[in-house]
């Protein structure tokens, strides 16, 4: 984990509010897992003290060749809509790489995994297929998105696997939600990150076989000090009860915690 | 330069991070060696083990937050155990923050963390507004306050300073009320009371509904009672609330303080305790100021 002011070197609205973001810098060496995140404080050249808080957003693919990573966000709230003014060339500050991500040991060699994402879950899933084949891992990706104009990424995951997208009105892809094709692929091990009633709705599908969810959580430190990111554990047994969802996640065991 | 001599704590700088801003420590020491600060507030310690509230715990505001945390921690048992022996071999001073709901509680975990030998004072949180029960009631009231402090003092083995609440309306009568009754020193200021709402849904965002604002929003209300206070009591006090860099901690020694702690600026920055602490002298330097505890109380000293 380490504090840098990373090189914007691209930055272009990909789908309605939509951004992606590539940074450059010495971090990107040290990110160990796909699902992993960075903190980002936004406007802190600025002298402004608002928004205080830093952004979680996840690493959605990195190279450490070329020490760049990719980070795919939509804009909305106050942080998120300053960040999308960066121009490239600026650099921002980056808390990074935080807490653990998917675990593409869980997939055996040359096996095949589902991956599942909604909306801007959909991100940190790229750099996890990525590394999913190079295992050898044969992957099919469902990607539910609300409507045609919030899809993105599609031809990127297609050019790693089967791809099927799904949006909620029917403007592109398949009529529906990603719990609707799950029967129709075969896999060893799944992997999601989305919207809650997405995840509940996969850990009540997928049962039988491993399932890895990532979750969110507002966010005060990022690094696991101020408790404001926990989450109860399903079994009341657990020895602590709860898991941080910086340090401890954001990637989880199916059922592992309950979904906040 | 920097070196301050409270009760208790022998500081070869001021700076510490804030009670519930740095857990035990452990987090930060994998990004800078705590040594360099001046003392290390740990996360408030209760009797049993307590979960906390439900989330969202947290919330942005402007120039702020709130947050709702509910004093979770694995208990005072737990925290001897397991989380100070990290500051055994790491000589960096302790103040052990105690929280409780019912006096018996404050008491019996007070005197448990006093007997710690890594543990050099100890901080009576009267003043989390996060707990349905207990907390706020011993800030807010004098009488119960002076009379939990007494309570306190009696059984620890080592300096107590208690830390005030600022939802209060007058500020002094609770800082003598707990001088009278034996405090070592004084924390101040907790978190202020706060809410937000959520426009979409149009409930309260945090699942407390409320929660303690914190950050540089809170440093002018937290100025102004140090002001007031450290002109009424001749205990020293610790001084935190919004402070963000070298400048800011200038701020409050000149309002009375005589050491500092910075709590929500670690999320922000968390580089910000050694930063400042480098800062510090340079600053001082450019002010003309060879010893900082010269600084105390000046802005209302004749
Ligand atoms: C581990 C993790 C990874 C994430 N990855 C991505 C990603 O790759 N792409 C993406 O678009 N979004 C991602 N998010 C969600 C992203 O953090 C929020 O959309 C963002 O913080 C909202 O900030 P804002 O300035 O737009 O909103 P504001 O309304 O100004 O935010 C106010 C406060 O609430 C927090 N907050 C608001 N929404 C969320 C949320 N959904 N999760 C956590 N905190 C929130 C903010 O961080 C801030 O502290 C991720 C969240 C987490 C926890
Ligand atoms: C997330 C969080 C948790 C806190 N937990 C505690 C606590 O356990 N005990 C305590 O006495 N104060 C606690 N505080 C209050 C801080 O120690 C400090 O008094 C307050 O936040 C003001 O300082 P700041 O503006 O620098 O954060 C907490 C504050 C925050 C933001
Ligand atoms: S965000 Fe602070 S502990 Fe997770």
């Amino acid at each position: 984990m380490m504090q840098e002011d990373m090189r914007v070197l691209a930055h272009e609205e990909i789908a309605d509010q939509i951004f992606k973001l590539k940074l450059e810098g010495e971090m990107v060496q040290t990110i160990t897992e796909p699902g992993q995140f960075v903190h980002i404080r936004v406007g802190g050249e600025s002298q402004s003290i608002a928004p205080l808080l830093r952004r979680p957003i996840s690493i959605s693919s990195a190279d450490p060749s070329t020490k760049t990573m990719t980070l795919i966000y939509r804009s909305g709230g106050l942080g998120t809509s300053l960040l999308s003014e960066t121009k490239i060339g600026e650099k921002i500050d980056v808390l990074g790489p935080l807490g653990h991500g998917f675990p593409v040991d869980a997939t055996p060699l040359k096996g095949k995994a589902l991956v599942i994402g909604g909306g801007v879950g959909v991100p940190p899933l790229y750099g996890l297929s990525q590394a999913l084949i190079e295992r050898g891992v044969h992957v099919t990706h469902v990607l539910g998105f609300r409507s045609a104009k919030d899809v993105f990424y599609q031809a990127e995951f297609e050019k790693l696997g089967r791809t099927i997208v799904m949006t909620e009105d029917g403007t592109s892809g398949k009529q529906g939600r990603v719990t609707d094709v799950l029967d129709s692929v075969d896999f060893d091990a799944a992997y999601t990150c989305g919207p809650i009633p997405m995840l509940r709705a996969l850990e009540h599908a997928i049962t039988e076989k491993p399932l890895f969810v990532s979750l969110e959580q507002r966010m005060g430190c990022g690094i696991g000090a101020c408790m404001a990111c926990v989450t109860h554990t399903t079994d009341p047994n657990d020895a602590k009860g709860y898991r941080r969802v910086c340090c401890d996640g954001p990637v989880f065991k199916a059922r592992e915690v309950e979904l906040c | 330069m920097l070196d301050v001599h409270l009760p208790g704590l022998k500081l070869k700088n001021p700076v510490m991070p804030a009670s519930g801003c740095f857990a035990f420590g452990a987090e930060y020491s994998n990004l800078y060696d705590l040594k360099v600060l001046g003392a290390v507030t740990i996360k408030a310690a209760t009797l049993a083990p307590r979960y906390g509230n439900p989330t969202p715990r947290v919330a942005e505001t402007p120039g702020g937050m709130l947050n709702a945390i509910g004093l979770q921690n694995p208990g005072v048992d737990e925290i001897i155990r397991k989380e100070l022996p990290r500051f055994e071999e790491n000589k960096v001073p302790v103040i052990a923050n105690i929280a409780g709901s019912e006096m018996d509680d404050y008491v019996l975990t007070a005197e448990k963390m006093s007997q710690q030998s890594a543990v050099n004072a100890l901080e009576l949180n009267i003043s989390c507004p996060n707990v349905k029960h207990g907390g706020i009631t011993f800030g807010t009231v004098p009488e119960v306050a002076a009379e939990l402090t007494a309570k306190v003092k009696a059984v620890s083995e080592k300096p107590v300073y208690v830390k005030l609440s600022p939802n209060v309306t007058d500020i002094v009568a609770m800082a003598k009320a707990v001088e009278e009754a034996g405090a070592d020193g004084l924390s101040m200021i907790n978190t202020l009371l706060g809410m937000r709402i959520d426009l979409r849904t149009q409930k309260p965002v945090l699942s407390n509904l409320t929660g303690g604002l914190s950050g540089p929003a809170i440093k002018p209300v937290a100025i102004r009672m140090i002001y007031e206070v450290s002109q009424k009591v001749s205990i020293p006090i610790i001084g935190m609330g919004g402070i963000q860099n070298a400048d800011d901690v200038i701020e409050f020694f000149l309002a009375g303080a005589s050491a500092v702690a910075v709590g929500t600026a670690n999320f922000v920055d968390p580089f910000v305790c050694p930063k400042i602490i480098t800062e510090l002298p340079e600053k001082l330097n450019a002010m003309g100021v060879s010893d900082i505890n010269e600084l105390v109380g000046r802005s209302w000293k004749k």
